[in-house]
């Protein structure tokens, strides 16, 4: 979640001296934790002196499409762009070098909703989390990394503070031993194939591709579940996911396919 | 070699004492067993086995690389052989006569050659003795020091020789039968060197040869240079741009630490960007003072050979080439305590643009300190949109800083470790930050062999008996206590950048030769090396 380096840091830092009132209020904003819902919790804290105004209508394009009935095969680097993302569940956390390899372990554990770690969804799909009614999408992202922040902030979401979860559906036209899991994620994630761990990423971690991988696992032929979270605190949150055989070359000859796609 | 000095190199060769233990506490060693050897031939591998062979006749076995004994074979005696294997025969050089011995320059330089260097094997035998040089004792050349090279460009086979009496010299053999190419005349090619030897490499030939004085024991002066040329053929120019004909020469390894004097190199590559080369010291000091084999790291930069040095065992940050991140227990981080008392502001000035208590004026810096309407995360003392952690009550990044000026002590491990849980742990890469579980601890570990120039290693968490370890399927861990197991041993060379490979000696369940890789960013485990890849490659660092 390092999202800014020295330069932007410095810059954030003139900002602040400029125009105090704007960092601070949104600054608040972010330690504050998510508020449920709403367009005021959900604001990016570049967005009002951007110059866009809070109650701009919000979308989730250009960042997410609707996923399609028809397969889709990862990108050419192999990264599965075809998810299903649940809203995000509030997880108030102020800074991310909590996200101790329990701490996430930890959070991830706690059940959420029912079938946490066993349904694939459809579209549409609801769940009820601290009373918050959360809506499963079928989306495809437009970028290589699944823009999380962008999920939340273009549905209204809260956008720190944050848990999401993700499931997609990889079909292998073969069986394909000694495969790995490579996972990037900002922040910290914990990724499952087939009901199995498969990768942890623990720590205020940037998401950079190929961050961490699994041991060598087996990609099965035909259906494939991939089930993910991602815990951040402030910051961006995004991931990408994709697999690499031995040598580190990407596997592309799969295909995803959310079965219920069509009900979005 | 200087001849005047080689009946007190022989002598000391003849004598026989006991071979000293390797010491764990001693940095880099020589060779371990009775590596005692003077003018070493190229180290050569044939039919599993390591052979050398040195002046005097006879020479020196090795299973390993890294454990010597005498017993290899050379009839013939004379001086300073060398060994090359081409097809399926090893051809043997070696000269007799000059070298100065009894005031002469009058030498022979021959070859012969054999099918197996082992002198048990059935095939071992010596055939088609034949000379392909000489000195006469008058003219500017003394025909000994013969050191063999196959051209990997053209397949033609040439041989320097000479000494400090006037020229190095080049001819050309048959590759097919080690005798001299009919009507081939020698070249001269350098002065002022001895115990040359050629290497090919990158569009480069080098000469690589000794300076300075031998065989005085701990006085001898004896050091490795190089120049380089584009033909085989010289002219050898080093790299001040000084002809090795006018006497350049660019160092590549002289005296360090115990040893000193070391000559006669002799390129050992073996492969994957592994180069060492052999070498013999005139003196080890903690040998007596004797002359010993030794094989060091070549390493490359800008285009010359330089020595690395064998690993010294210490304690260090293991740093992937990769990523930069260093290989860690997969524990939880260990938070220091915040400590900071103020931030970035000028000493003894005022509180630049902090908010200051009961306000929330403009000049705040989005970390306002108590009292403050700044919310909870944003009164920590660290911002959180940089994923910063909370400071301590009262903190502010950008106030003056304020207190006594006092260093800070390191985490301890039993602070960082009190957590750990007790069974096998995974290990990962990531930031560095001199924590415990950071910190390896890289020990020879006696008795258990090694490869060439080293002895096995372990390697655990300083402080620990927590050992990295080769797993099943091919992955690495920590195991909670060393054991000597073969899969917790590890192979540490260096390679011809500087940066290491290190390889368990063995993997449960696999035979193949794999070391540890940064398969990711932050994921290591275990898989071929890769050569062209930064993926094998490490640095240890002192932390």
């Amino acid at each position: 979640m390092k999202t800014l380096c020295g330069i932007r840091f410095l810059a954030f830092c003139l900002l602040a001296v400029c125009a105090p009132q704007v960092s601070v209020v949104a600054q608040s904003r972010a330690a504050q934790g998510p508020a449920q819902g709403g367009a005021q919790s959900g604001a990016p804290p570049g967005a009002t002196r951007a110059g866009v105004p809070d109650n701009a209508p919000r979308t989730i394009a250009p960042y997410f499409t609707p996923a399609s009935r028809v397969p889709r095969a990862p990108d050419i680097e192999g990264f599965l762009q075809r998810w299903l993302l649940l809203e995000p569940i509030a997880k108030p956390n102020r800074t991310n070098i909590v996200f101790t390899d329990s701490y996430v372990r930890n959070a991830f554990a706690t059940e959420y909703f029912p079938g946490q770690m066993t349904v694939v969804p459809r579209s549409g799909d609801t769940v009820t989390v601290d009373g918050q009614k959360l809506a499963w999408h079928a989306v495809d992202s437009s970028t290589f990394n699944v823009k999380l922040f962008r999920f939340a902030y273009g549905l209204n979401k809260p956008t720190y503070g944050v848990i999401f979860w993700a499931v997609t559906v990889v079909n292998s036209p073969r069986e394909l031993k000694d495969v790995r899991m490579a996972v990037g994620s900002n922040s910290a994630s914990m990724w499952w194939l087939n009901g199995k761990e498969a990768v942890l990423l623990s720590g205020d971690r940037r998401m950079v591709m190929d961050d961490c991988v699994s041991p060598r696992l087996t990609l099965t032929k035909g259906r494939n579940v991939i089930r993910g979270a991602v815990i951040n605190g402030p910051g961006l949150s995004d991931f990408c996911v994709r697999f690499v055989d031995e040598r580190g070359k990407p596997i592309t000859d799969v295909t995803l396919h959310l079965d219920q796609a069509e009900n979005q | 070699m200087k001849r005047s000095l080689l009946a007190a190199a022989v002598a000391a060769l003849v004598a026989v004492a006991p071979a000293p233990l390797f010491a764990q506490s001693r940095p880099a060693p020589a060779l371990d067993g009775e590596p005692y050897i003077h003018d070493p031939s190229t180290v050569t591998f044939c039919d599993g086995k390591f052979y050398t062979f040195g002046t005097g006749g006879g020479g020196l076995i090795s299973d390993d690389g890294w454990t010597w004994r005498s017993g290899a074979v050379r009839p013939g005696g004379g001086v300073a052989p060398d060994v090359i294997h081409i097809g399926n025969r090893y051809y043997v050089t070696y000269a007799r006569g000059g070298g100065g011995m009894s005031g002469g320059h009058a030498s022979n330089v021959y070859v012969m050659w054999t099918k197996t260097l082992d002198p048990n094997s059935p095939d071992f035998g010596f055939h088609d003795e034949t000379v392909v040089a000489t000195s006469d004792g008058i003219e500017d050349c003394d025909a000994i020091d013969p050191a063999f090279l196959l051209d990997p460009t053209t397949g033609r086979l040439w041989l320097s020789y000479g000494t400090f009496f006037g020229y190095i010299r080049l001819v050309e053999l048959d590759p097919r039968t080690g005798k001299r190419v009919v009507g081939n005349k020698a070249i001269n090619i350098a002065i002022d060197m001895e115990a040359t030897a050629l290497v090919y490499r990158d569009g480069w030939y080098y000469l690589l040869g000794t300076h300075g004085t031998c065989c005085d024991g701990a006085n001898s002066t004896y050091n490795i240079r190089v120049a380089r040329s584009r033909k085989v053929t010289g002219p050898y120019i080093d790299n001040v741009g000084i002809d090795a004909l006018k006497g350049g020469g660019k160092l590549v390894v002289a005296a360090s630490g115990r040893f000193v004097g070391p000559g006669h190199f002799g390129l050992l590559d073996l492969g994957d960007g592994v180069q060492k080369f052999s070498c013999h010291y005139e003196a080890d000091l903690d040998r007596s003072g004797r002359s010993v084999l030794d094989i060091r790291p070549l390493l490359w930069k800008d285009g010359w050979p330089y020595a690395g040095d064998n690993f010294r065992e210490g304690t260090y940050e293991i740093q992937s080439e990769r990523s930069g991140y260093a290989l860690e227990l997969a524990v939880d981080f260990v938070r220091m305590p915040s400590m900071r008392r103020g931030g970035f502001g000028a000493p003894g000035g005022p509180p630049s643009g902090a908010g200051a208590p009961g306000t929330n004026a403009p000049g705040a810096r989005g970390a306002g300190a108590p009292g403050t309407a700044t919310p909870p995360a944003a009164a920590a003392g660290a911002n959180p949109q940089r994923g910063g952690a909370p400071g301590g009550p009262g903190t502010n990044m950008f106030a003056a800083p304020t207190g006594p000026v006092t260093p800070v002590p390191a985490q301890d491990l039993a602070e960082a470790s009190k957590d750990w849980p007790a069974g096998t742990l995974g290990v990962r890469l990531g930031d560095f930050m001199f924590r415990p579980h950071q910190k390896w601890t890289i020990t020879p570990v006696a008795g258990a062999g090694g490869y060439p120039g080293a002895p096995y290693f372990k390697i655990t968490i300083a402080g620990t008996n927590r050992a990295l370890a080769a797993a099943a399927d091919a992955e690495v861990v920590a195991v909670p206590t060393f054991t000597g197991g073969p899969e917790q041993l590890w192979r540490i060379d260096q390679l011809t950048d500087g940066t290491y490979r290190i390889m368990p000696k063995s993997v449960p369940g696999s035979t193949e030769p794999f070391v540890l890789t940064a398969v990711a960013h932050s994921t290591p485990t275990l898989a071929k090396f890769d050569p062209k890849s930064d993926n094998g490659r490490w640095n240890f660092k002192l932390p």
